[in-house]
């Protein structure tokens, strides 16, 4: 499903984020990023999506490689790529249903597909009651599993989360998590960046530990390894 | 690209424009001041050029006949002057002829000349026309040397003067109404990439769940095209208010018979019509320079 191969990341300033990864993520995975602040976790995230590009070494992501993807197929890559962000991204102006329904407008799926899908990923994430509201009316957890509906709604091979628990409280991450699960357990691709400790080693997964840019450990079911 | 999918493109368009009303009606009035001003200078410069053209196109030739030449004489010149190339026509005018045409173009002030018809000072004349009124002075210059004529009258400085002016004129105008053009797309492009700006978190999220770059266009196109259209509506209603006063007013004055604008229709349609679509464009060139760097997510 994923494939990296002596991958390298020098951004434009000179820092240098990757320093040589090789990984293989299968079909069907649950994987934590974990890792110290700056080790290159967002960056590996970043490279799935095509947010960044590699600097030396092949990405492959759903048998496309993702290197010589051209510019017009970026969009391809996307559509099976739902990407979760820590500050949600979504649309203020727009209600919750219209912020869900924008990412299958925007790949032209057809209007009653839309009404019904969306309906069924917001009756999935527990908002179904909420889908007129705005995303201010929310509280942070509801409005992170708005995000996670809009990147489940095309039904996307991978799902990418950035520290999607990042700014909420524990009780709320819990809700997080096992919506996530639940997607993992329907065949869905996660791969997760985070640092929190208690979710690593209460939903175990397999955990990819990164430092300076490089794997320093690669474990099923393993532990979050980190103090705090 | 699907009925429906255009439909979407045109509905967002559409909000936008609603969505952004100050920036819009900043764009607009940029749109429209443009194209007051461009419409101005193109009714200005069609007309001096069909002004320009009608003068050009009356140049005439006089050649004086001398006073003692003979019937044969004026034949004789006649003919010669009819083989030249580059004629149009040749018409024969007698002195009688002359005082007529004079004593009629001076209306009142003409009855002073009637003392004259016992003792006709003037010379009998060819009038001459050439095919190019470019070619009047060479042809001039040709027919002072045939025998039997006096002198060769035309308006040799105003002429020369007048194709002076009109190559400027055209010149200047032109590079005026590009310029004016530029800075619009200029004004347009900035004040869309202001509302771009507060929507490039919107385009980053459309880029992010996989909209191609056509998709995310499209709707700018149309707000775009929709500035340019409600830009040229004031400019517009001016042309053909304004062109309307402005040529009623020219025909009914008779102290300067040579200008004569191009008549109300079709012109004034025709200049809206030229008003509409430098609008549009600007409006769609504008707003997609704006987005252009947007797209880059």
């Amino acid at each position: 499903m994923i494939h990296m191969k002596d991958v390298y990341k020098t951004y434009n300033n000179g820092v240098s984020a990757l320093n040589g990864i090789n990984i293989n993520i299968d079909r069907g995975e649950f994987v934590y990023i974990v890792g110290p602040s700056g080790a290159g976790k967002s960056t590996f995230i970043r490279l799935i999506f095509r947010e960044v590009k590699p600097t030396k070494g092949t990405v492959y992501v759903n048998e496309m490689n993702v290197n010589e993807l051209k510019e017009k197929q970026v969009p391809l890559l996307r559509r099976n790529v739902g990407v979760v962000y820590q500050d949600f991204k979504l649309l203020s102006k727009l209600t919750v249903y219209e912020n869900v329904a924008f990412a299958m407008e925007v790949i032209e799926s057809h209007p009653s597909l839309i009404r019904t899908r969306v309906m069924e990923v917001l009756d999935l994430v527990g908002l179904k009651n909420k889908a007129r509201f705005l995303p201010h009316e929310l509280s942070g957890g509801e409005q992170q599993r708005v995000s996670i509906a809009r990147a489940i709604v095309n039904y996307p091979k991978i799902v990418i989360a950035d520290e999607p628990t990042g700014n909420l409280d524990p009780d709320t991450s819990w809700g997080i998590m096992k919506v996530l699960q639940e997607i993992n357990d329907r065949g869905t691709t996660v791969i997760m960046a985070t640092h929190s400790k208690e979710i690593v080693n209460t939903f175990k997964n397999r955990v990819v530990a990164i430092e300076d840019g490089l794997i320093v450990r690669d474990e099923h079911r393993g532990e979050y390894g980190y103090e705090g | 690209m699907k009925v429906r999918i255009l439909m979407r493109h045109i509905r967002e368009g559409f909000k936008n424009i609603r969505r952004n009303g100050w920036m819009t009606m900043a764009s607009i009035a940029a749109v429209t001041t443009t194209l007051i001003l461009v419409a101005a200078f193109l009714a200005l410069m069609l007309n001096l050029n069909e002004m320009a053209d009608n003068i050009e196109r009356d140049v005439q030739l006089d050649v004086m006949i001398e006073q003692t030449a003979t019937q044969e004489d004026i034949q004789a010149l006649g003919e010669s002057i009819n083989k030249l190339e580059n004629i149009d026509s040749a018409v024969f005018s007698s002195k009688d002829d002359e005082l007529k045409k004079l004593i009629e173009s001076m209306g009142e002030d003409g009855q002073a000349w009637e003392m004259f018809e016992q003792d006709n000072p003037l010379n009998h004349v060819y009038i001459v026309k050439a095919k190019q009124p470019e070619d009047t002075s060479a042809i001039a210059e040709e027919i002072k040397q045939m025998s039997a004529v006096e002198d060769v009258v035309y308006g040799q400085d105003v002429v020369k003067k007048l194709f002076e002016f009109n190559k400027y004129a055209r010149t200047i105008g032109l590079v005026l109404i590009i310029g004016l053009v530029f800075t619009a797309i200029f004004l347009i492009s900035n004040t869309i990439k202001i509302t771009i700006m507060a929507r490039s978190k919107e385009i980053g999220i459309m880029k992010l769940v996989g909209a191609t770059n056509g998709f995310i266009r499209w709707p700018f196109f149309v707000e775009g095209l929709l500035l340019g259209v409600m830009g040229s509506i004031i400019p517009i209603i001016i042309v053909l208010t304004g062109y309307y006063y402005v040529e009623d007013i020219l025909s009914k004055q008779t102290t300067y018979k040579f200008i004569e604008l191009l008549p109300y229709a079709p012109f004034a349609f025709q200049l809206s019509g030229i008003i509409l679509a430098i609008g549009a464009a600007i409006g769609v060139w504008g707003s997609l320079m704006s987005v252009r760097k947007f797209l880059k997510v």
